[in-house]
């Protein structure tokens, strides 16, 4: 009888064995960029600070429908309106076995405000962080502040006492000449760490076993590989092939061949950036248009004649395969919850032709379009659309098609605002309304540096006077009232040519199903391997 | 010979200093790179500061002579995407390019000669108008469509070899290497393949017509009249004769090899430097587009340095001349 037991207990122990061994789980995917410099504060893009959320995490962090959830903060609460309280989760530690206390988000909120950090903007410069004991903070504001905390998911907890003994203090910016091991290891409360680090080629990442969100459960998958493949076609080809669990961006153009395949599927959902068209209105005379005596874009009907002119349900439908929708606003619908009442005006070239005759164009005139042509989703295809929609209302465009570099040189502050009409996406870092109204439609001011992305010049001033509203206001429903007032004015003052929220295309192995944000931030702790 | 070797490296030096100079003058118009380096929320202040600490504001002659004075002490600057001494990610990446163009020459010489030999021999074989048939193909198809088609039916349909990359690595200190692992080996056949292509084609062409022409010879026909064997007279007289064009054309190639291979390397996300200055081209990344575009000037002016100094220890006249 004990022979047979001990017997059993023997095999179910090698089983046990075996069984572990078979459950390790590599899980591969491919992006067409790469990861730059590891810090989490230098450089402001979707994704290398979504990459390193994995690893690194904020007080905050966002689910798959992007709420806001608990972080390494268990809760918080604004017990003054210009005093929030953050209490930490304790018993948190680093992946080199420090543990994460008040003193970390403290030195942490320092490191991001200091020179050389692209993540400024995550906390307002004057607001005081304050160690009330080891689990929780206080932070003090000059004024109130109801989205303080909205992109804190992607301001990344450091931990204190390893980056200052490995003298990684000055945040690593590209005119330092010297590598700092922060931009080249990292140090972690995440459920990843990163293994090995080629830059530019690959990055491997293992689970850490002792993440607090596993709740005592094995880690999902345990080791993560990531490789950059740049060529869309060689992206596509390693997903088919089975060499990739996990490629994005898949063009339009290939998700059909991705569907069709019986091992992969296509996972499409909408994104959170707008693309859109904006029209120069600060310069008295156009620099690209045949018009030199005046900037016929000044007059409200002209830029609404522009509007009418555009069919931007066909642009969906044809130019971007279904994969995108059709805005009437300057921010995704999933952003703002007045965005019902909302609607685009009617494609009628006929009425184009109305207005366009009523400001003194009957025979309409001729206008450069910029666009960049590696930067959106068939971001030249939809200029050439939009050129072609435009000639039936009697306006003749042309289109000036240039790399992303090029591009953003000229038309950005940088380069003067060197564009008549140009088009460009925008997706609100901090997802909400007010980024939209001071970043683009707020009037630009040379030595304040607000509306810096207003590259048209709009400028309302009782646009301005609503978002100062809205930066300050706490309640919900007054704020979105504020919001809904300052985007009707801007709707009607026709600030810009909203085209579509473009739309997300993953192409995913059936051996797994993955959770995809609409900010395009690829979360590892959601993947799930099929059974 | 000492002062032609001399004068030669001067001409050399002021090669690669004007290259450098054409290449500065062109970054001028590749793009702004602080836009590359900043998230969209940083101020208009903060781009102006980042600007002013890399120096990008002062006159180009300015920043010419920075970058050339450093470059001298074997400091290429800081490659601004990745926040790393472009010296060390070149040394990095440089590696998986030579072993790629010395694979894929290899590959080249390897088809090509036994190709042409067997064209100019048995002209009119249904296998010599393949031969000729491939070798057009490769002649006028662009690389990249080559490498995608190659991609299409080994890497997707029959699922035999990788459609990207380069394997498992094994690291020797300074040099990585993907030719001692299985999975290395099979991730470089297409590449090399598609890169070697051309290569071989023009090898073949050479061999074939070069062949045929010294097949028509006096001393040929002379060696067919002894009674020698046919087969020592192709491969022992003919084939001999017909190498000496094919060495010079192999080794100047070898830096087009090197140079053509960031198609090659960007279709098959093949990790070397060609790839790595692709992308340093998209994002406007100054010092390694710098780096590498000297790099390629250096190994052209020594090729064609190694092939000079060789001509005159084979060819009298030249040191005659010279002197």
């Amino acid at each position: 009888m004990n022979t047979i037991k001990l017997m059993l207990s023997a095999t179910a122990l090698t089983s046990v064995v075996a069984s572990a061994v078979a459950a390790e789980t590599t899980f591969r995917y491919g992006f067409q960029g790469s990861l730059g410099s590891l810090d989490p504060y230098s450089l402001s893009e979707t994704f290398t600070l979504g990459t390193l959320t994995n690893v690194y995490e904020g007080l905050t962090r966002r689910d798959e429908n992007l709420q806001i959830q608990p972080g390494l903060a268990e809760s918080w609460e604004i017990i003054e309106p210009t005093r929030w309280r953050f209490n930490l989760r304790q018993g948190v530690k680093f992946h080199n076995g420090n543990d994460f206390t008040a003193a970390d988000v403290v030195f942490s909120a320092n490191r991001v405000r200091s020179e050389g950090s692209d993540l400024k903007a995550r906390i307002p410069t004057d607001a005081e962080f304050i160690a009330v004991d080891d689990h929780t903070v206080d932070v003090v504001l000059s004024s109130a502040n109801p989205i303080l905390h909205s992109e804190w998911h992607t301001w990344m907890i450091v931990d204190q006492e390893w980056t200052v003994t490995t003298d990684s203090v000055q945040v690593t910016t590209a005119a330092d000449t010297s590598v700092t091991t922060i931009s080249q290891e990292t140090n972690g409360t995440g459920p990843f760490m990163i293994a090995e680090h080629t830059t530019g080629v690959e990055t491997n990442f293992t689970a850490n076993a002792g993440w607090w969100g596993w709740n005592g459960k094995a880690p999902n998958v345990d080791r993560v590989e990531f490789k950059t493949i740049a060529a869309d076609a060689t992206r596509v080809a390693a997903l088919l092939s089975g060499e990739m669990d996990l490629v994005y961006p898949v063009p339009p153009q290939d998700i059909g061949r991705v569907e069709s395949n019986a091992a992969t599927s296509a996972l499409v959902g909408p994104e959170l950036r707008t693309i859109f068209l904006g029209m120069d209105q600060a310069r008295d005379v156009l620099t690209y248009s045949n018009v030199t005596d005046a900037n016929p874009l000044q007059d409200v009907r002209v830029r609404q004649a522009f509007y009418h002119a555009i069919d931007a349900v066909a642009i969906s439908a044809r130019i971007m395969r279904g994969q995108a929708t059709p805005s009437a606003l300057m921010l995704a619908p999933s952003l703002f919850s007045g965005s019902g009442a909302f609607e685009r005006p009617a494609y009628d070239p006929e009425l184009s032709k109305q207005l366009l005759a009523d400001a003194g164009y009957p025979d309409g005139f001729e206008i450069q379009l910029d666009c960049p042509n590696d930067r959106y989703v068939n971001d030249e295809a939809i200029c050439q659309a939009v050129a072609a929609m435009m000639a039936r209302a009697g306006i003749t465009v042309n289109v000036n098609a240039q790399p992303k570099a090029q591009f953003f040189a000229r038309v950005l502050a940088a380069g003067g605002y060197d564009t008549s009409f140009y088009l460009l996406g925008w997706s609100p870092s901090s997802f909400d309304s007010w980024n939209v109204l001071t970043q683009l439609h707020g009037c630009r001011t040379q030595n304040e540096g607000t509306g810096p992305f207003n590259i048209g010049g709009y400028c309302n001033l009782k646009v301005d006077e609503l978002a100062a509203q809205v930066l300050v206001e706490n309640d919900a429903a007054k704020r979105d009232e504020l919001i809904a007032q300052a985007y009707k004015m801007t709707t009607d003052d026709v600030a810009y040519l909203p085209l579509h929220q473009q739309g997300l295309a993953w192409g995913v192995s059936e051996k797994f199903s993955v959770a995809q944000r609409a900010d395009n931030i690829f979360r590892f702790s959601l993947i799930t391997a099929a059974k | 010979m000492i002062a032609f070797v001399i004068r030669r490296i001067i001409q050399s030096i002021i090669v690669i200093m004007v290259v450098g100079l054409v290449a500065f003058v062109m970054f001028r118009f590749v793009g702004d790179p602080v836009n590359q380096m900043v998230g969209l929320e940083t101020s208009i202040a903060d781009r102006e500061l980042l600007r002013e600490q890399l120096g990008l504001n002062q006159p180009l002659i300015v920043q010419y002579w920075h970058f050339i004075s450093n470059a001298a002490q074997g400091d290429f600057g800081t490659s601004y995407q990745y926040r790393r001494p472009v010296s060390e990610i070149l040394g990095e990446r440089l590696p998986a390019t030579l072993e790629l163009a010395l694979v894929s020459a290899i590959f080249a010489i390897a088809a090509g000669i036994p190709m042409g030999v067997y064209t100019a021999l048995y002209r009119d074989s249904v296998l010599s108008n393949i031969f000729l048939t491939v070798s057009l193909i490769g002649i006028s198809l662009p690389s990249f469509l080559v490498g995608i088609l190659l991609i299409f039916i080994f890497s997707v349909h029959l699922q035999w070899l990788p459609s990207f990359g380069r394997g498992e690595v094994v690291d020797l200190g300074w040099w990585s290497t993907g030719l001692l692992t299985a999975t290395g080996l099979k991730a470089i056949i297409l590449p090399a393949i598609t890169l070697g292509l051309f290569q071989m084609t023009l090898i073949m062409r050479l061999v074939r017509s070069e062949m045929m022409e010294v097949l028509r010879t006096d001393f040929v026909k002379f060696a067919k009249a002894r009674g020698l064997k046919t087969r020592v007279v192709h491969f022992g007289h003919a084939l001999k004769n017909t190498m000496i064009p094919v060495i010079t054309i192999t080794g100047l190639q070898f830096g087009s090899i090197i140079a053509f291979a960031i198609i090659t390397e960007t279709v098959f996300q093949w990790p070397g430097s060609g790839l790595l200055f692709l992308q340093a081209v998209q994002n406007v990344d100054v010092p390694i587009m710098a780096a590498y575009l000297l790099m390629i000037a250096f190994l052209f002016v020594l090729i064609n340095l190694i092939v000079d100094v060789l001509y005159v220890v084979v060819d009298p006249r030249i040191r005659l001349e010279g002197s």
